[in-house]
């Protein structure tokens, strides 16, 4: 027995972001992932007492969404029959010429450079698990969302030079944590 | 008009300027700064690579409303 343990009802704040830029990769639709992490959160709960407590919690929900996604392909395929498949790229009788459709796939971003990116940003989210609640709420709403700092100071009540000190620690711990699990 | 700032007021300008929030005479105060002070101009370099890989990595994350809903639902299914 490990020493890990459980704790469902944090696992929407903790993990939620996680585990939607593991899937969104995958599965590329937005109504599609948010499923798939619903279910697999409520999986997980369905299963609590299988958990052996060797891995980590967000490891061990991870895996619950691998078979997830694997099931989603699965039922997909299923109704493949009904699928449509257009090609319009040299259709001389389409109506309109589309410069864009004759562009060149940029010829710097190749599937490794994709892969890198997935990558990181799990890195990324990864670390922003260490900061604690608020401080991680904050930076997100900052940086990944840009809001207005005046918005995000009403929300939290607070001054901006309060909220200058929470991104400069959050910014900080970051910094710190990618340093040691990416550069 | 102060010209030289402390450390501090540097850093400070400096997450200002990641969220493009410092002002230009901010800005200014800050690059006087960062020509005789070591330590800023690694905390600078530090700070805009970390914003350098938030622009091409570009996480995703879930809205509000979306994370509520997920709440909810698990936590009837808790309390069943």
């Amino acid at each position: 027995m490990g020493t890990e343990k459980l704790f469902p009802d944090t696992w929407v704040a903790r993990y939620a972001d996680y585990l939607y830029n593991y899937t969104i990769v995958r599965v590329n639709d937005h109504e599609v992932a948010q499923d798939l992490i619903s279910e697999t959160f409520l999986a997980g709960l369905k299963s609590k007492d299988n958990f052996k407590g060797e891995a980590s919690e967000r490891t061990w929900l991870i895996s619950i969404l691998k078979r997830k996604i694997i099931d989603h392909y699965r039922k997909k395929k299923s109704r493949k029959g009904k699928a449509e498949i257009r090609m319009s790229y040299s259709d001389e009788d389409a109506e309109g010429d589309w410069l864009e459709q004759r562009v060149k796939d940029p010829f710097d971003k190749t599937a490794e450079d994709t892969m890198q990116n997935e990558e990181l940003g799990l890195a990324i989210l990864g670390c922003m698990d260490k900061l604690n609640e608020k401080q991680a709420a904050i930076f997100k709403m900052k940086t990944i969302d840009s809001f207005d700092t005046e918005a995000i100071c009403n929300e939290f009540n607070i001054t901006p030079s309060n909220l200058w000190v929470i991104i400069h620690r959050a910014r900080k711990s970051m910094a710190d944590c990618l340093e040691t699990n990416w550069f | 008009m102060k010209v030289y700032i402390k450390c501090d007021e540097a850093n400070y300008t400096c997450d200002k300027n990641q969220y493009k929030d410092a002002s230009l005479w901010g800005k200014i105060k800050l690059n006087i700064h960062l020509i005789y002070c070591a330590a800023c101009r690694e905390y600078t370099a530090r700070n805009t690579k970390l914003t350098k890989i938030f622009e091409t990595s570009k996480p995703k994350i879930l809205g509000r409303e979306q994370k509520e809903k997920m709440q909810k639902a698990l936590l009837k299914e808790i309390s069943k």
